[in-house]
C-alpha cells in the first residue's frame, strides 16, 4: 500500500520532560519520527514542552510548539492548525501521532479522544487506535484479549473482601501480588508472603480502591523475562526486530534490569513459541502499524509461558532494540503509520533489501541501567516493579562477557575499578534483594569461591549469565597471579577478548594511577593486542552494508578502514543523569550536524542507547563505545592511522569528556576549542579565584576548613552570613546558611562528613542576592552574549534546579552591562573557543562571578530555541577556526545580546520525587532535578504559569494561600500577601508572618507550627485546606519543620514556592490564568520574528 | 585443544577445538539463525557441509532428543565464535559439546565468524577442513582442495533411510498435554534427507505418513495409494538425482504433491526449468518471501545453496507464487492445471519462525479436495 495521500497535515506529541521512566528515548524516536514524515512530504506539527530535545529543533518540523502537554493546550495548537490549513485554501485530513512520545503522549491521545475533541475536530489517530490502545492499557480488557487467544497470563482474581483473597491466595500459593483497583499509579498495592501480610495489604487495598476491589494475582518473581519488539504494518505483515533477555529476572522492573539482546537462553522451539504469541498479541489488540512491545515471563524449571504486558507504541525498549540491530523502529514506525508496507520501505543499512525482514546479529549487546540513589538520602535503594534508574548504557562486543564488561565500564560510577566496598556480612542479602550493587556482588560472590548453582539460587538469574560473570572473575584472578613483566601475549588478549578493562588490569598487578593505566596500555601495544572495529549490519554480514556503525572488539580483522577525509570526533555525554542530561546529547548532536555540513566527517562517541547521537545517521561516523580513556584513544589512533587531519571536541558532552581532555591531549589528541587547561583553571578553587582578582571581577568570598577551628576563623574572616557546605555531598542537610559561630560550629560537629581531601567550604553568603545565568560564544576575539537567564530561586539553589527567565525581567540596564562586561573579560582571560556559561549573583546592584564553566552547559537548548540561534552549531563551528564575524556579523557589529523578541522564556525544572516517596525535596547546591520544561507567552507571567503546568504543577485559580516566612522576608511578604488578596485568595499564616501581614491591615487565619500543636500546617495541607504554600527557608527552627510541610506538599501535589521573587512570578502567573487564556506560539513563529528584530 | 580452519583458497583461521578431536571436510557454509542450532546439526540436508554459525554464543541451551530434526547430527564440521562449555535450559538433557563429541563431529571455536562470513560472501562458498590433529596448514588447504566438489554429487541417496517406515506422532514438549490430531489421511513422504518437523506438522494435519527412500518408483508409490505425496528438503545439488525427477513426472497429476527445498528444485527440474547454484546461498530464519498473489510477506527459514531460476519456468504452466524479497529468486511454483506445488523455504522452520505453517494446511486442502 502506498503513502497515504488523503493526509495532509501531521502532528506529533512529545513526551515531555525527562523523568524516571521517560528519558531521552523519546526524543531519538520523536525526531526519526518527524524526520520521516517530514521526507514524506507531510506538514509536521509538534508539541513538546521539553526545550533540550532535538525533536523541538524548528528545522525537524514546520511548526514546533513548546506548550503545555495538556488537552487544553493541544485542543488550541489542533484549532489554529485547522485553520492555518482552512485559510490557505488546503484540503485533506489532519491526523495525530500518539505512539512516539511515550505513555504521556499516547495518554494525552486518549484524553483529547474521550473529551471528543478530536472528532470535534476531525482528527485521525493514526499508529494506534483508540480501542488498541485502551486494549492495551486496561488490565481487565487485556486480560480477556489474551484468553480470546488462548495464552496464558499469571492467575489473577478481582476480590472485594478478605476471605475471598485469602480463598484464593491459597488456591495459587503465596506469594500473590495485590493490585488495588483504580487508584493513581498501583498505589496501595504490594506483595504478601504469607495470610498475615496478605490480610493487612490487602485491608488497605481495598479501603484504598475507590470501588473497594482489589486484583490479587500469582506472582511471577524469579521467572525469566523477555520483551519481543514487534513491527506491524497495514497489510498485516508482521516482524520481529529484536528479542530482549533481562538478566535480572522477574520481579525487577525491566527498566531497573541488567537486559540482553538477543535472547540466549531459549530453544528454536521456545522463542518461536514466543514469537508466535506476540504476534498473536500485537493482531489480537489491533495495534495496526508500527512497533510494540510484548513482555513475556518463562517459569525456569517447568518453561510455563505467560504474557506480561504490551505496550502499544514506541518504548524505551524499541530505543535500545533499535540501537541493538540498527533497524530503525520509530523511523519505520511512522511510515507505516501513513500507509506503507514493510515490503516498501528499503533496509537503511543495506540498502539492497527491504525493511521487512527480522535483523539477526552477530553480536552481544547489554544493556545496564544508571541509577542515582545518592543524589536522594533516604531513598528506597530495593529495586521492584517501580523504575528508580535515571539512564542506562548499552555496550556491544562480540560475547556477552566483552559487552557485559564494556558496559560496566561505560557506567562510569566515578568510584575506581575495584574499589567498591563489598561487605560479606551483606553477601546474601545483596545476591537475593536486588539493588543497585548486585551486579558487583555476584563477582564478588565468585572472588570469595561461590558456585555458579549458589549465586543462581539466590539470585534467580540464568546460570548461563552467571557463568560468563564467573569465568572473567576467574581471567582477572588468574591476571593476579602473574605481572606486567611475565604475563604472555596470550594470557592479555583472553582477558581483553573478554571485555577487562586496562584499568582494571593495572589494579590487578598494583599499577597506581592514570600512569599504571597507560603502562598497561602500552604492554598491549607491544604484545600486539590491540581491539578492532565491526560494523553493526542488522544482517550478520550476509549482505554488504553501507552504514558505518561500528564497535569495537579484541577479534582479528577489522572492517571500518579510516577514510581520508578530514574528521573531527565529538565525545557525548554517557548514560544520561541527574546534572548531565539530554541537553549535552543536544549540543553534541549539533555539532555533527553543522560541522557534516562544513564538509568535516563527522566521528560521535558515545555508549548512550536513549539519545539521538547514536542514531546511525546523525553522524558520519558513530562508534558505540564505553567514553572512557582506553575507548576513545583506541577510536583516535584507528581514524588517525589513515592519515586525514583528525580533531576531538570535548565540551559538548558535559563532565564524563571533560574528565578525560587533560589526558587525551597528553596522549597527544588535538582538543579542539578551548583549551583543556582553560577548563581545568575554571574549575579551580585557587587559581580561579587568582584570575578573578588579576580581572578585578568580584566573587563572594570564600574559605575551605577541614577543622571546626577552621571553619569558625574563615567564617569569621569572610563575614557572616555564610554558606557552609561539604565540597561532596554525603547526606543530610547538605547546606546551611549560618549568621553565627555557633551555628557553624553545630554544622561542623553534627551535619557533615569532612577530611583533608574533602574540606568544608565556605563562601559568604549574599543575602536577597538574585542569581544570573550567562551563555556566550567566544572566538577568541569576540564574544557574543546568547542569553541573561535570572534565576526564580535564590541564590545557593543548584542552578540545574532553578526556575529561570529569559530575557531578565527585572536587573537594571547598569547591572546588565556589569554582567556583559564580566562575561566579556571572563571568555577572553580564558581564550574561549566555543561555549562559555557563567553564573553570577547579584546583591543590591553589585554582580558577582560565582563560576564559570568555558563549556558547553545545560541551558544552551533553552537559549537556543529563545532566541532562535542555534549556538552549540555557531560554537563548533567557531572550534574549527570559524569566527563570529563570519557567523553572526551583525551582532558582532552592534555588540548586541542575541534577540528574544517580544516574548518570555521561562524554563521551570522537574523532579522525581514522586519516585523517592520519604526523601527531602528540599534544594541545595547539589542538583535533583532529572529534566527541564519551557513556558512561552507575551507576558512574564503567563510564560511562567505554563512552565509550572508543564512540570506538573497546577498554579491554583484560587482557594487558600499558605505563608511563612523568615524575618529577612517579613517585609517583602506584606506586598505579596496584598497581591494574592487582590487575586482572591485567602490567607493563612504562621505567627509571625501572620502578625505582619495584619498588621498591613489584612484578614489572614493563623496556623501552629508543625511542633508547636494541632492541628498544623501538615494537618491543613492533608485536609487540603492549603493550595499554595509560601515558606521561605527558616534555617534551624525547630518548631517548624520544613521537611515535614514539603513531604505532604508533595504528596498533595501541592505547589510550594521557596522564595518572595517565585511567590511574586506565581502570582503573576496566577493572574494569566484567571483570565481563561490559552495562547500558543510556534518556535518558527517566533524566530522569524527575531530575525527581523536582529537586522534592525 | 587448538584447532585449524582451512580453506581452498588458502585462506587460515586458528581457534579453539571442541567436540571430537579429529578432521572433517565439506564445503563451508554460513547460517545466520539466531536460535536453533540443534534443529541445524540434525538436518540432514547440511550432510557434507561445515556449517559457521554467525550467532557467537552457541549451545547455551545445551541439547535434547525431542529437538533433533534426524537422528543423528548431519553437519560434518561446526565453526563458531565461542561454544559453551555448560548448558542452561529446563529441557537439556547433554551440553551441546558433549553432544557432538559423541558423534564424532569436530568444533573450531574462538575463531573471527564474521570475517569468515565476510570472506564467504564476497568469495562465494568453498571447501575446507577442520582439524585438532594437524598443525601444518598448507597440508591442509590441500586437503580442502581435494574434497570431492558438491555440484554433481548425489548427497540424498546418502542420507535417505534405507527402509520405507510409519511415523509416529511424537508428544509436543511445550504442549504435553495435546491431544494427537486423528489422521484420515494417507501421505507418503520421499525422504531425500527430511527433517522430523516436516512429519510432525504433516502429522499435525492429520495425515498418516510413510516416509520412503528416496530411489522409491512411482509405481510402488502409487501401489500404496496415498492421499498425497511428498516430497522433502535434502542436500546438495538437486540435477544429480535424475532418477527423483522421472518419478516426479511419473506422479505429476496423479497425487496432490508438495515439495520443499530439494522437493521444491527436483519438482522445478521435473516441470522442464533449472537449477543454478547461489553464490553463498541461503541459510537463515530472516529472509522474507512474498506471496505474489496477494503480496503478504511471510518471515521465513531457509536452508539451500541451489535456486530454480525463474527464466527458465514455463509460466504458462506454472505459477510462480512465492519470490524472495532479498534477491528475487523463486521461493515458490503451484502448476496451474495439476494438484502440484512447493517452496524453496522451510515451512516447517525449525529452526525458524512459524509464518508459514499455512501450507501444510494449504496441503490438506488440496488432497481433500483431489479426494471429491
Amino acid at each position: 500500500m502506498p503513502r497515504r495521500n488523503d493526509i495532509t497535515k501531521i502532528l506529533v506529541i512529545g513526551s515531555g520532560p525527562i523523568v524516571i521512566g521517560q528519558s531521552a528515548e523519546f526524543d531519538y524516536s520523536g525526531t526519526q519520527a518527524c524526520k520521516a514524515l517530514k521526507q514524506e512530504g507531510y506538514e509536521v506539527v509538534l508539541v513538546n514542552s521539553n526545550p533540550a530535545t532535538i525533536m523541538t529543533d524548528p528545522e525537524l518540523a514546520d511548526r514546533t510548539y513548546i506548550e503545555p502537554l495538556t488537552k487544553e493546550y493541544i485542543e488550541e495548537i489542533i484549532r489554529i492548525e485547522l485553520q492555518m490549513l482552512k485559510d490557505e485554501g488546503r484540503t485533506g485530513k489532519f491526523a495525530l501521532l500518539p505512539t512516539v512520545g511515550g505513555q504521556t503522549a499516547l495518554n494525552l491521545a486518549v484524553d483529547l479522544a474521550d473529551a471528543g475533541i478530536l472528532d470535534k475536530y476531525g482528527v485521525e489517530l493514526i499508529g494506534a487506535k483508540l480501542e488498541a490502545i485502551k486494549k492495551a492499557e486496561d488490565r481487565l480488557l487485556f486480560k480477556d484479549a489474551m484468553t480470546r487467544i488462548g495464552l496464558d497470563l499469571p492467575k489473577s482474581a478481582l476480590v472485594n473482601n478478605i476471605r475471598d483473597g485469602l480463598e484464593f491466595a491459597t488456591k495459587i500459593g503465596f506469594p500473590v501480588i495485590i493490585r488495588p483497583s483504580f487508584t493513581l499509579g498501583g498505589s496501595g498495592g504490594g506483595i504478601a508472603y504469607n495470610r498475615e501480610e496478605l490480610m493487612e495489604i490487602l485491608a488497605r487495598g481495598l479501603d484504598l480502591s475507590p470501588v473497594h476491589e482489589c486484583l490479587i494475582e500469582e506472582s511471577v518473581l524469579g521467572w525469566k523475562e523477555y520483551e519481543l519488539e514487534v513491527v506491524r504494518d497495514l497489510a498485516d505483515n508482521v516482524i520481529i526486530i529484536c528479542s530482549i533477555e533481562n538478566m535480572d529476572p522477574m520481579g525487577v522492573h525491566t527498566g531497573d534490569s541488567i537486559t540482553v539482546a538477543p535472547a540466549q537462553t531459549l530453544t528454536d522451539r521456545e522463542y518461536q513459541r514466543m514469537r508466535t504469541a506476540a504476534i498473536a498479541v500485537i493482531r489480537e489488540i489491533g495495534v495496526e502499524t508500527g512497533g510494540s512491545n510484548v513482555q513475556f515471563a518463562v517459569h525456569p524449571a517447568t518453561g510455563r509461558m505467560t504474557v506480561i504486558e504490551m505496550n502499544p507504541r514506541v518504548s524505551r525498549s524499541s530505543a535500545l532494540a533499535s540501537k541493538a540491530t540498527g533497524f530503525p523502529i520509530a523511523k519505520i514506525a511512522a511510515k507505516l503509520a501513513v500507509g506503507y508496507t514493510l515490503d516498501e520501505i528499503p533496509n537503511d543499512i543495506t540498502k539492497m533489501t527491504p525493511a521487512c525482514f527480522e535483523p539477526t546479529i552477530d553480536y552481544v549487546v547489554t544493556k545496564i541501567p544508571k541509577w542515582q540513589f545518592e543524589k536522594f538520602a533516604g531513598a528506597d535503594e530495593n529495586l521492584g516493579p517501580q523504575m528508580k534508574s535515571v539512564g542506562e548504557v548499552m555496550a556491544i562486543g562480540r560475547t556477552f562477557k566483552e559487552s557485559l564488561m564494556k558496559a560496566v565500564r561505560s557506567l562510569e560510577t566515578g568510584k575506581k575499578t575495584g574499589s567498591e566496598v563489598l561487605d560479606p556480612r551483606r553477601l546474601t542479602q545483596m545476591l537475593v534483594t536486588p539493588k543497585p550493587g548486585r551486579l558487583d556482588y555476584i563477582r564478588f560472590a565468585f572472588r570469595r569461591g561461590m558456585s555458579v548453582r549458589e549465586v543462581a539460587r539466590m539470585t534467580s538469574m540464568d546460570p548461563w549469565f552467571l557463568y560468563h560473570i564467573k569465568e572473567v572473575t576467574d581471567t582477572i584472578a588468574a591476571l593476579a597471579e602473574v605481572s606486567a613483566e611475565n604475563v604472555s601475549p596470550e594470557q592479555l588478549r583472553k582477558a581483553k577478548r573478554q571485555g577487562v578493562s586496562d584499568e582494571r588490569i593495572a589494579d590487578v598487578w598494583g599499577l597506581p594511577g592514570h600512569e599504571g593505566i597507560a603502562q598497561v596500555r602500552e604492554l598491549r601495544h607491544r604484545h600486539g593486542v590491540k581491539p578492532i572495529f565491526k560494523l553493526v549490519d542488522t544482517c550478520a554480514a550476509e549482505f554488504e552494508s553501507m552504514t558505518p556503525y561500528l564497535y569495537s572488539s579484541y577479534d582479528e580483522e577489522d572492517e571500518a578502514a579510516p577514510t581520508a577525509k578530514r574528521k573531527v570526533i565529538i565525545l557525548g555525554s554517557g548514560p544520561n543523569r541527574i546534572g548531565q542530561g539530554i541537553e549535552f546529547d543536544y549540543c553534541c548532536c549539533h555539532a555533527a550536524f553543522a560541522l557534516k555540513e562544513d564538509d568535516y566527517e563527522t566521528i560521535m562517541v558515545n555508549c548512550n542507547p536513549e539519545t539521538v547521537s547514536t542514531d546511525y545517521d546523525t553522524s558520519d561516523r558513530l562508534y558505540f563505545e564505553p567514553l572512557t580513556l582506553e575507548d576513545v584513544l583506541a577510536i583516535y589512533e584507528h581514524e588517525s592511522s589513515g592519515g586525514a587531519e583528525v580533531g576531538m571536541i570535548v565540551q559538548f558532552g558535559g563532565q564524563t569528556p571533560l574528565n578525560l581532555a587533560l589526558r587525551l591531549k597528553a596522549a597527544g589528541v588535538p582538543i579542539l576549542g578551548t583549551s583543556p587547561e582553560s577548563i581545568d583553571l575554571a574549575e579551580d578553587r585557587k587559581s580561579f579565584g587568582k584570575l578573578l582578582e588579576d580581572l578585578d571581577v568580584p566573587q563572594p568570598p570564600g574559605a575551605m576548613a577541614t577543622s571546626v577551628e577552621e571553619a569558625i576563623a574563615g567564617a569569621e574572616r569572610i563575614g557572616y552570613p555564610v554558606l557552609v557546605r561539604p565540597s561532596y555531598v554525603l547526606g543530610g542537610r547538605a547546606m546551611v546558611i549560618a549568621y553565627d559561630s555557633a551555628a557553624v560550629s553545630h554544622y561542623m560537629h553534627e551535619a557533615v562528613e569532612y577530611s583533608q581531601e574533602r574540606p568544608v567550604l565556605i563562601d559568604h553568603f549574599l543575602e536577597d542576592a538574585v542569581e544570573v545565568d550567562v551563555d556566550a560564544l567566544c572566538d577568541g576575539d569576540d564574544v557574543i552574549i546568547a542569553g541573561i537567564m535570572q534565576h526564580i530561586e535564590e541564590a545557593g539553589i543548584h542552578s540545574g534546579d532553578s526556575s529561570c527567565v529569559l530575557p531578565a525581567v527585572d536587573l537594571s540596564p547598569a547591572v546588565l552591562d556589569t554582567i556583559r562586561t564580566y562575561t566579556r573579560k571572563l571568555a577572553r582571560a580564558l581564550n574561549v573557543i566555543g561555549l562559555v556559561n557563567l553564573q553570577f549573583a547579584i546583591q543590591r546592584d553589585k554582580v558577582f562571578v560565582i563560576e564559570v564553566n568555558p563549556r558547553a552547559s545545560r541551558t544552551v537548548p533553552y537559549v537556543s530555541k529563545a532566541t532562535g540561534v542555534p549556538l552549540a552549531k555557531i560554537a563548533s563551528r567557531l572550534m574549527t577556526g570559524r569566527k563570529l564575524r563570519e557567523l553572526l556579523p551583525e551582532q558582532v557589529k552592534s555588540g548586541k545580546d542575541l534577540e528574544t523578541g517580544t516574548h518570555y522564556f521561562v524554563k521551570s525544572p522537574v523532579f522525581p520525587w514522586n519516585k523517592f516517596p520519604g526523601v527531602d525535596t528540599v534544594l541545595g547546591p547539589e542538583m535533583k532535578s532529572t529534566g527541564e520544561v519551557m513556558g512561552v507567552a507575551d507576558n512574564f507571567g503567563e510564560a511562567f504559569a505554563k512552565a509550572q503546568l508543564s512540570a506538573g504543577l497546577h498554579l491554583p485559580l484560587k482557594g487558600t494561600v499558605f505563608l511563612s516566612v523568615n524575618d529577612r522576608d517579613k517585609q517583602g511578604v506584606v506586598e505579596l500577601a496584598r497581591q494574592y488578596v487582590e487575586l482572591g485568595f485567602h490567607l493563612v499564616a504562621t505567627e509571625g508572618t501572620a502578625n505582619v501581614i495584619e498588621q498591613a491591615g489584612m484578614i489572614v487565619d493563623r496556623v501552629y507550627k508543625v511542633k508547636e500543636g494541632r492541628p498544623n500546617v501538615v494537618d491543613f495541607i492533608k485536609g487540603e485546606r492549603i493550595q499554595l504554600i509560601l515558606n521561605t527557608p527558616h534555617g534551624q527552627d525547630p518548631f517548624f519543620d520544613e521537611k515535614a510541610i514539603r513531604r505532604a506538599a508533595v504528596l498533595q501535589r501541592i505547589p510550594t514556592i521557596t522564595t518572595i521573587a517565585a511567590a511574586r512570578a506565581a502570582a503573576e502567573g496566577i493572574q494569566a490564568l484567571q483570565k481563561h487564556t490559552t495562547t500558543v506560539n510556534a518556535l518558527q513563529h517566533l524566530h522569524a520574528q527575531q530575525e527581523a528584530a536582529n537586522r534592525l | 585443544m587448538q584447532a585449524i580452519l582451512a580453506l581452498e583458497d588458502g585462506r587460515i583461521f586458528r581457534g579453539e577445538g571442541y567436540g571430537a578431536k579429529g578432521e572433517c571436510y565439506g564445503e563451508v557454509v554460513f547460517n545466520t539463525s539466531l536460535t536453533g542450532y540443534q534443529e541445524i546439526f540434525t538436518d540432514p540436508s547440511y550432510a557434507g557441509q561445515i556449517v559457521v554459525l554467525t550467532n557467537p554464543q552457541i549451545g547455551n541451551y545445551g541439547t535434547n532428543a525431542a529437538d533433533n530434526e534426524a537422528n543423528k547430527p548431519y553437519i560434518e564440521g561446526l565453526v563458531t565464535r565461542e561454544f559453551s562449555p555448560i548448558s542452561s535450559n529446563w529441557r537439556s538433557q547433554l551440553v551441546a559439546d558433549e553432544y557432538l563429541e559423541r558423534f564424532n563431529i569436530p568444533v573450531i571455536s574462538e575463531i573471527d565468524t564474521r570475517a569468515l562470513v565476510r570472506h564467504l560472501r564476497t568469495h562465494g562458498v568453498m571447501r575446507g577442513v577442520i582439524s585438532s590433529i594437524e598443525t601444518n596448514s598448507d597440508l591442509l588447504v590441500q586437503k580442502a582442495r581435494s574434497i570431492r566438489k558438491m555440484d554433481g554429487t548425489d548427497l540424498a541417496s546418502v542420507v535417505t533411510t534405507k527402509t520405507r517406515y510409519e511415523w509416529e506422532p511424537e508428544i509436543d514438549p511445550l504442549n504435553p498435554e495435546e491431544k494427537p490430531v486423528p489422521a484420515d489421511l494417507h501421505v507418503v513422504a520421499y525422504d531425500y534427507g527430511i527433517k522430523k518437523n516436516i512429519l510432525r506438522m504433516l502429522s499435525k494435519e492429520g495425515c498418516r505418513v510413510t516416509v520412503v527412500p528416496a530411489q522409491t518408483s512411482a509405481e510402488d508409490v502409487l501401489a500404496m495409494n496415498p492421499d498425497g505425496i511428498f516430497l522433502s528438503n535434502g542436500p546438495g545439488d538437486p540435477e544429480p538425482l535424475g532418477y527423483a525427477q522421472d518419478t516426479i513426472k511419473e506422479l505429476a497429476g496423479k497425487k496432490p504433491i508438495f515439495g520443499i527445498c530439494l522437493g521444491h528444485q527436483l519438482i522445478g527440474l521435473a516441470l522442464g526449468g533449472k537449477t543454478f547454484k547461489l553464490k553463498f546461498g541461503h541459510h537463515g530464519g530472516n529472509h522474507p518471501v512474498q506471496q505474489t498473489e496477494n503480496g503478504k510477506v511471510e518471515i521465513t527459514s531457509q536452508n539451500h545453496n541451489y535456486a530454480v531460476d525463474a527464466a527458465s519456468i514455463n509460466q504458462e504452466e506454472v505459477e510462480l507464487t512465492h519470490v524472495n524479497l532479498n534477491d528475487n529468486t523463486v521461493e515458490g511454483l503451484r502448476h496451474k492445471s495439476l494438484p502440484l506445488f512447493s517452496v524453496q523455504y522451510h515451512p516447517e522452520a525449525s529452526p525458524g519462525p512459524h509464518d508459514s505453517h499455512y501450507l501444510f494446511r494449504d496441503f490438506r486442502k488440496m488432497m481433500e479436495e483431489f479426494k471429491k
